[in-house]
Parts: C-alpha cells; sequence; structure tokens
C-alpha cells in the first residue's frame, strides 16, 4: 500500500470516510517509510507507538460516522511545538530532554480534529537558522539532492511533506522559516498574519514575528489544516479575537481583476536569473487568468533585514533568558556556584547560532545602544509597516515576489558567514516585520532540478485572498505534482 | 567597533562563558554583524513612531479567578534535580564565587 503516501489531504479524506483504508494502516505505511528515510533526518523524534494509539481511536471515531477534516490523517510537528509526553527539543542540546507537561493550543487543536501526530521534525536550534544546519540533531537534508540544504528553520517539516513522510506539517515562521524551505523542497508553505494563530505552547524566539503554520502538497491542503488551527486563543494574549472564514473555500474561486504588485526593489541586480524567470512566468499565468499587475514600490525594503536582526535577536535574548538550568532543560555538573550554573549551563547548552543571536540582543538592548539600534529599528519597522500598507491602500491586492534570491545551496556552502545566511531572507524578512500572511508556492526548477518558489503576500486578515491566487496559479500548472523519489 | 572589552561585557550580561578562541572568533562576527545593522542610520525615521508589535493591542485582561494549572508533580517533571515538592538548586547566600 506504498501509494497511499502519494495521496493528499482530500484524496485520504474521501479514502477514509469511505472506508477504502484504515488509519492504522494509514500510519503504519508513512511510520514505514519514515523508518526507510532516516537518512534525510527530518524527524528528531518518530511517534511509533503513539501515532498508532491516535490512529486507533481515530478509525473507531471514523466508524461511528464522526467528520472533521483532519480526523485519522498523520501530521508532523515541528519540534518547537509543545507535545504533552512527547519529546520536544528544539533541536537543541538546552531541552534534548524536555517532554512537555502540557500541549500548545496548536496541537490541542489538531488532537481535538483527530489528526494522528506521527512525528517532531528536526529544525534550526530555537528557529535560529535558514538551512536546517543548526540542529543539536544533525542537519536535515533536502530530498531533491541530498548534498544540498532543505531551508530553515522549518526544514525538516519542509521535507516530512517533500518526500511524502507526512501529507502535512506544522512549522513555524518568524522570518521566513516556513517559506524559503516551503521554495527550497517544492512544497507549499503558509504562514499566516500574526495573530491568527496561538503561540500558546510554541517556544518563543521572537515574540512579536514568530506565527505557526502549515506545510502542504497543494494549496487547498493548506488552507483546510490552517483553518484547523487558527482562531483566537484566551492563553496567548497575542492571538487576535476575529472570525476565521473557511479558507479552503477560496480555491476555485476567480481571480479577474485581482491586482498583483510587482516591488521593483525585489528585482535588482543579483537576484538568480532562473529564479527571475520562473517568478515572471508565473506572473504571466497570472496575467493569463485576469489578474491586473501593477508595478509597486516598498521603499524602505533595503532596512528590512538589518531590521530584523536588531529586533529578532534583542527579543530572543530576552525569550531564552529563561533556560538557565534550575526549572528544567540542562544544568551543568559541578558548578561551584549559583552565576557559574547559569553560564555553564547555558554555554554548554546552546549552540554557536543561538550564543551569536542571544549575544546581538544583548548588546543591542544595553545602556548606550538602546536608543541607537533597538529603538530606531523599531520606527524602521513602522517604516516597512508603512510601505505594505500603502501598497495595499490603492495599489495592488496581493504582492507577488520570489520567495528566495538562490535555490537550494550546498550543505556547509554558507555556514561560514553568518551574515550571507542571513541574506537569504530578503524577501520573507519584511512579510514578518510587518505582520502580514504569505505563502510560498511551487513555481518551477531551476537548471540544477532544484525547485523554485513564488511568494504571495497579503494584507492584514487577507489569507483568503492569498488562497484565492495561489490556488489559481495552481490550477494552471503542475509544479505541485511534482515530488523528489525517496 | 565591537572590541574585546565589549565581547567581554556582552557575554557577560548574556549569562554566556566564552572561551579565548571563542572571543577572536565571535568579535570579527559580530562587527560584521553590526557594521550591516548600521545601514539602518541611513533610514528616516523622523515622522515615526516606533512599532513593538503590528496588532496594537494592549492589556489584555482576564477576571481575576482561580483556573486550573498544573500539578507540582507535572510541574517538577523536567527538573534536574529535585526533593519533594522543590527545585532543589545551589547555595544563593554567602558562597564567594563573582557575582
Amino acid at each position: 500500500m506504498s501509494d497511499l503516501t502519494n495521496l493528499n489531504l482530500s484524496e485520504l479524506r474521501s479514502g477514509l470516510d469511505e472506508k477504502k483504508f484504515s488509519s492504522v494502516e494509514l500510519t503504519k505505511t508513512y511510520l514505514e517509510k519514515i523508518n526507510k528515510n532516516k537518512d534525510l533526518n527530518c524527524y528528531i523524534e518518530i511517534c511509533n507507538d503513539i501515532s498508532l494509539e491516535s490512529a486507533k481511536d481515530a478509525d473507531k471515531l471514523i466508524a461511528s460516522g464522526k467528520k472533521s477534516k483532519l480526523l485519522g490523517i498523520p501530521v508532523a510537528v515541528k519540534d518547537i511545538i509543545l507535545t504533552k509526553g512527547i519529546k520536544t527539543t528544539c533541536a537543541s542540546k538546552m531541552l534534548a530532554n524536555f517532554i512537555p507537561p502540557y500541549d500548545a493550543t496548536v496541537t490541542a487543536k489538531l488532537k481535538e480534529d483527530g489528526a494522528v501526530i506521527i512525528g517532531k521534525t528536526n529544525m534550526d536550534e530555537f528557529a535560529m537558522g535558514s538551512s536546517n544546519e543548526n540542529s543539536f540533531f544533525g542537519s536535515v537534508k533536502n530530498p531533491w539532492n541530498k548534498e544540498r540544504v532543505p531551508g530553515g528553520s522549518s526544514g525538516g517539516s519542509a521535507v516530512a511533506v517533500s518526500a511524502q513522510l507526512a501529507p502535512l506539517a506544522l512549522g513555524t515562521d518568524t522570518g521566513g522559516s516556513i517559506r524559503q524551505p516551503a521554495a527550497f523542497c517544492g512544497v507549499v508553505g503558509l504562514r499566516p498574519t500574526y495573530g491568527r494563530v496561538s503561540r500558546y505552547g510554541v517556544v518563543a524566539y521572537a515574540s512579536s514575528l514568530d506565527q505557526v503554520g502549515i506545510f502542504a502538497k497543494n494549496v487547498k491542503d493548506c488552507a483546510a489544516a490552517t483553518k484547523v488551527i487558527s482562531g483566537h486563543d484566551k492563553y496567548d494574549a497575542t492571538s487576535a479575537d476575529i472570525e476565521v472564514p473557511d479558507f479552503e473555500a477560496e480555491a476555485g474561486k476567480d481571480i479577474k481583476n485581482l491586482r498583483l504588485g510587482v516591488p521593483k526593489e525585489y528585482f535588482v541586480k543579483g537576484l538568480n536569473p532562473e529564479i527571475e524567470k520562473a517568478v515572471k512566468d508565473a506572473i504571466n499565468v497570472y496575467t493569463k487568468l485576469g489578474a491586473e499587475i501593477v508595478e509597486i514600490s516598498l521603499p524602505n525594503t533595503e532596512y528590512a533585514v538589518p531590521c530584523y536582526y536588531v529586533l529578532a535577536p534583542a527579543e530572543a535574548s530576552s525569550n531564552l533568558a529563561r533556560y538557565d538550568g534550575i526549572r528544567y532543560g540542562h544544568r551543568a555538573k559541578d558548578t561551584l556556584n549559583l552565576y557559574e550554573l547559569y553560564c555553564k549551563s547555558r554555554t554548554e547548552g546552546f549552540g554557536d547560532e543561538v550564543k551569536r543571536r542571544i549575544m546581538i540582543g544583548a548588546y543591542v538592548l544595553s545602556s548606550g545602544f538602546y536608543d541607537a539600534y533597538y529603538l530606531r529599528a523599531q520606527k524602521v519597522r513602522s517604516l516597512i509597516y508603512n510601505d505594505f500598507q500603502n501598497a495595499f491602500k490603492d495599489k495592488c491586492d496581493l504582492v507577488i515576489s520570489p520567495t528566495t534570491p538562490t535555490s537550494a545551496f550546498k550543505i556547509g556552502e554558507k555556514s561560514a558567514d553568518p551574515l550571507e545566511m542571513y541574506l537569504n531572507d530578503i524577501f520573507t524578512i519584511p512579510v514578518n516585520l510587518a505582520g502580514l500572511p504569505g505563502i510560498s508556492i511551487p513555481c518551477g526548477f531551476d537548471s540544477n532540478n532544484l525547485p523554485i518558489g513564488l511568494q504571495l503576500i497579503g494584507n492584514l486578515w487577507q489569507e483568503s485572498t492569498i488562497i484565492r491566487a495561489a490556488a489559481a496559479y495552481e490550477a494552471e500548472t503542475q509544479w505541485h505534482t511534482k515530488f523528489p523519489e525517496v | 567597533m565591537i572590541d574585546e572589552n565589549d565581547v567581554n561585557k556582552i557575554a557577560k550580561l548574556a549569562y554566556l562563558i566564552v572561551s579565548p578562541a571563542e572571543k577572536v572568533r565571535l568579535q570579527k562576527e559580530l562587527n560584521s554583524i553590526m557594521e550591516y545593522v548600521n545601514k539602518l542610520e541611513s533610514a528616516d525615521v523622523s515622522n515615526v513612531k516606533p512599532m513593538s508589535h503590528v496588532l496594537g493591542s494592549t492589556n489584555v485582561f482576564r477576571e481575576d479567578v482561580c483556573a486550573t494549572s498544573l500539578s507540582n508533580e507535572e510541574a517538577l517533571k523536567n527538573a534536574p534535580d529535585k526533593s519533594g515538592r522543590f527545585i532543589k538548586v545551589p547555595i544563593i547566600i554567602d558562597q564567594g564565587g563573582e557575582h
């Protein structure tokens, strides 16, 4: 029954409801395939027993006539999201043996809908990275070419869906960590509006930028799963009390006269010509479908990445202060006093990139530098937010762009220079700073047969418009039907 | 320009121990990153307020009523060292040493 892993969510849903196969059979098939593909290293924890228990429960509910979108469907969860009783490590030595005593709200929502949590996916440590080379549990490999990175920080989740080791996966996106790996792995990845999905139980990296989102094989699946995890949560003071539309219903709707803004600052010298061509071809498809293409300007684009690398590390330095070896996590041995316990535990527990960002954060927040860096960066954030609001006000309904400046690079190629690594996120970071929703969908392959991603950015709460446009493009193309051989 | 003294100060703020070799590397890396960040100086921020987060929500309160919480046992499950209902920590009074 190995073809079960080739099915998408809609096909799995009807297959399960029509009793063509059971959730236990489906889960077993996935577990077998996952265990055969350990070299991709996309799972930190494979929930062999727990998933089969959940699958059994799901089968009982299906038999009793219960209907819900994810009932009996295996879902992979990024290891930054708390799952009660299942080790949650954030790919760090600091939390290598941490077993959460409670579920994140998104985990609880998955379980309530009857999803089968099949495993915890690998990631860059504490979500800091763009290549999944910063994991305590080893790098994740791109299934399109195992010498290449899958992107990060949600590399494991992107690979799980791309290699068809799960039909759906949860990730988080703070500076592009869903969209960029989605582009590198040729799958769909949606980052919802900030506040759309609860962050309760999601280990915080940068609290004003983090959002949980979905990886899927196609736009409709992504839309369906996004609705399941969305919604106001009283446990997350930053979650918005706003109704969640039926995102899936947008797929198939007309996009005539939809205005797509092409930011001139994104198409500069240095953009890989193959990526530029793929995106321009996609724009032509949209023209054919009746959309209107408008050139727009986002004049403060050049400040987005430096702005992010002040704000995100600053927030991270505060969020990661809790890892002190006292209540949970790694505690160093043989320390003489409390101060040494703090320092040694943190030094032993954190990897290099995490330490680097904590230190940058501490620096930009420190007395004498706060105004010049942190306060200034917060003002620049307003500039970037305003750029998008001006474009959406009367020029366009969505912004269209490449997701990444290059396709997947080789493992080790950019890890020597942190700054070179940071520049991978030039097209994704502005979206997080402005709190906007954004999707990456496959739009082609380069001459190395590596996937290329197209990004669509909507205004606040406009996931529906994004889904509508993304689905329309997908209906005209075949990129989303291609998966690597594993 | 971040010098060796700055690296020491930052490490102290971050509660991290940095070896001499790491200090050399970090000084280079942090300077490279901060040089890039200095780009922000040319942005015109004269007419904008700082934005800490997008939604602008403030003071999200609930009623001051007791609700269920983790049990002591659950809360201590991941404690590196415990004794009864407590987490065990080093003595913090009159221990000597730095800080």
